[in-house]
C-alpha cells in the first residue's frame, strides 16, 4: 500500500485538458501549492475549477487563470481577483458562484456516496433558479447535486505513505471533504512520514480517500490578509 | 448618530452569556471588541473554527490561523478546529445562536442583498446564503442610506437577494429596528441626537412607530 510519488509533476502527469479538478485551501490557506504550480507548469487548459475562491493575481488559482487554463470556476467567493473578474466580464471564463456551505456539502455528499443534499442556502434566490425544491417540515430546501470531480487536490500538514492525513488548524478548511471527494485524490503534505507514525484516533482523513501522496517543497504559505495587534 | 464603532458598541448589547455568535466581513468584525469580559461567548469563524481570539501581536502571526476574512488571529484556550462541511453543519443546524452580518439592502419583510450588484460587483456569496437561511437570530449592522442619500431600507429591495424573509433586528447608524413578522420596520430605539423625523425621512419602507422612542444607551 505505498501511494508515495516522488513530486508534483509525477503526481499531476496524467491530469489532462478538459478535465474537472477540485482545489483544497480557504483564501490563501492550505492551499496545495506544489500541485498548483506543477500545472501551471504542465499547461493543461479547459479546466473546471471547484474551489472556495480563486486566489489572487500571483499566487494560487490566480496562476492558472492569468495562463488561461480554467474554462470554468465553480467558488463561493472570489474578490480578491482583479485577472478573475476582467476574465469574467469579458466572457473568457465561465464562472458558477454556490453558496459556501453548498459547496462544501455536495464534496461531503460525494465522499459519503450520497447523490445529492437538501439546504435551504439560495432560497427565494437566483441561485434556486431551475432547481428542484422540497418542502420538509413546513420549511424549503433545494436539493443540490453531488460533485463529480476527475481530480481532488489538497494540501496536508502531516501525511503517511498510506495516504492518512492530518491537517493544521484552519488550513484544513475545505481539505478534508474535498479529500473524500475525487475520483482520484492527490495530497501533498509539509511531512511526509512512515506508517505508525500518525496517531490513529488524530487521523482526519482515512488513507482510503486518498490514492496519491507526495512530500511537498518550499511552501511559501502567503497570508492574505496580516492582521495584528501591538504589544503593550 | 453612530459612527461603525457605536453601530458594534450597540450590537454587543444584544450578546447573551453562553452565545455561539458568528461575525461577518465589516462592521460585525468590530463587535468583537465590546463584549464585556465577564461574559462567556464564542466566536464561529465558518472557515472552520469555534474559539476565535484577538489578532496576533505582531511576529506571531500563522499563516495556517484565520478567520473568514482571511485575516490572521489567534485561536483562544478551548478552541475546536473542523472542516467547512461541519462549519456548514453546525450552521444549518441551528447550533450558532447569533449572527450578524452587513447588508446593502434590507426590506420590510426581512430580505436581505449583500453579494452582488449586477454589472458592477461580483464578489459572491460566500457563506452568507448559508447563514441567514438557516440562522434563527439574525442582526445587520447597516449604514441606514448609501453613498447618494437613498434609504437601505426599503419596501423591496432591488439587488439579487442573499435571502428571504430571515432579518430580525437591524442597527443603524440613526437607530435600532426590529423587522416585524408581519412586515415593517418597527422603531425602538433612536441614536443619540437623531430624531425620529430624520429617521422617517430615511426610511423607505413602513416604519412602524408606536410610543416615545427613547434614545439608545450605548
Amino acid at each position: 500500500m505505498n501511494k508515495v510519488y516522488s513530486n508534483a509533476d509525477e503526481a499531476i502527469a496524467d491530469i489532462a485538458n478538459g478535465m474537472t479538478l477540485m482545489l483544497g485551501g480557504f483564501g490563501l490557506c492550505g492551499l496545495p501549492e506544489n500541485c498548483i504550480a506543477a500545472l501551471v507548469k504542465k499547461g493543461v487548459k479547459e479546466l473546471t475549477c471547484i474551489s472556495n475562491n480563486a486566489g489572487v493575481d500571483d499566487f494560487g488559482i490566480g496562476l492558472m487563470l492569468k495562463q488561461h487554463q480554467v474554462k470554468k470556476m465553480i467558488s463561493s467567493y472570489v474578490g480578491e481577483n482583479a485577472e478573475f473578474e476582467r476574465q469574467l466580464l469579458s466572457g473568457e471564463l465561465e464562472v458558477e458562484l454556490i453558496p459556501q456551505g453548498t459547496l462544501a456539502t455536495r464534496c461531503m455528499a460525494a465522499g459519503y456516496g450520497m447523490p445529492a443534499i437538501f439546504t435551504p442556502a439560495g432560497i427565494g434566490t437566483e441561485v434556486a433558479e431551475g432547481k428542484e425544491v422540497r418542502n420538509f417540515n413546513g420549511k424549503d430546501y433545494l436539493m443540490e447535486m453531488a460533485f463529480d470531480a476527475d481530480f481532488a487536490i489538497v494540501k496536508a500538514w502531516k501525511g503517511d505513505s498510506m495516504g492518512n492525513l492530518v491537517y493544521r488548524s484552519t488550513a484544513r478548511n475545505f481539505n478534508p471533504v474535498m479529500a473524500m471527494a475525487g475520483k482520484i485524490t492527490i495530497a501533498e503534505v509539509e511531512e511526509l512520514v512512515e506508517p505508525g507514525q500518525l496517531d490513529p484516533d488524530y487521523v482526519h482523513t482515512p488513507g482510503i480517500y486518498v490514492h496519491r501522496i507526495f512530500q511537498g517543497v518550499n511552501y511559501e504559505k502567503r497570508i492574505e490578509q496580516r492582521t495584528v495587534r501591538s504589544k503593550q | 448618530m453612530l459612527d461603525k464603532t457605536g453601530i458594534a458598541k450597540r450590537i454587543a448589547k444584544e450578546i447573551k452569556d453562553g452565545y455561539y455568535v458568528n461575525l461577518g466581513i465589516g462592521i460585525p468584525t468590530l463587535v468583537a471588541n465590546y463584549i464585556p469580559q465577564s461574559m462567556d461567548v464564542v466566536l464561529q469563524s465558518e472557515n472552520g473554527l469555534l474559539g476565535m481570539g484577538p489578532f496576533p501581536f505582531e511576529g506571531e502571526e500563522d499563516a495556517d490561523v484565520i478567520n473568514a476574512g482571511k485575516q490572521t488571529i489567534t485561536m483562544l484556550p478551548g478552541s475546536a478546529i473542523f472542516d467547512s462541511a461541519m462549519s456548514f453543519g453546525m450552521i444549518r443546524a441551528r447550533k450558532v445562536n447569533l449572527t450578524i452580518l452587513g447588508a446593502m439592502e434590507v426590506s420590510e419583510n426581512g430580505d436581505i442583498a449583500n453579494w452582488k450588484i449586477p454589472g458592477k460587483m461580483v464578489k459572491g456569496m460566500g457563506g452568507a446564503m448559508d447563514l441567514v437561511a438557516s440562522a434563527e437570530n439574525i442582526i445587520v449592522a447597516m449604514q441606514h442610506v448609501n453613498k447618494a442619500g437613498e434609504s437601505k431600507l426599503l419596501p423591496q429591495c432591488t439587488l439579487p437577494l442573499t435571502g428571504v424573509n430571515c432579518v430580525k433586528k437591524i442597527v443603524t447608524e440613526l437607530a435600532v429596528l426590529d423587522v416585524l413578522p408581519g412586515g415593517g420596520f418597527k422603531l425602538l430605539e433612536r441614536a443619540p441626537g437623531v430624531s425620529v423625523e430624520e429617521i422617517k425621512n430615511a426610511t423607505a419602507g413602513k416604519l412602524i412607530i408606536e410610543g416615545e422612542i427613547p434614545e439608545m444607551e450605548i
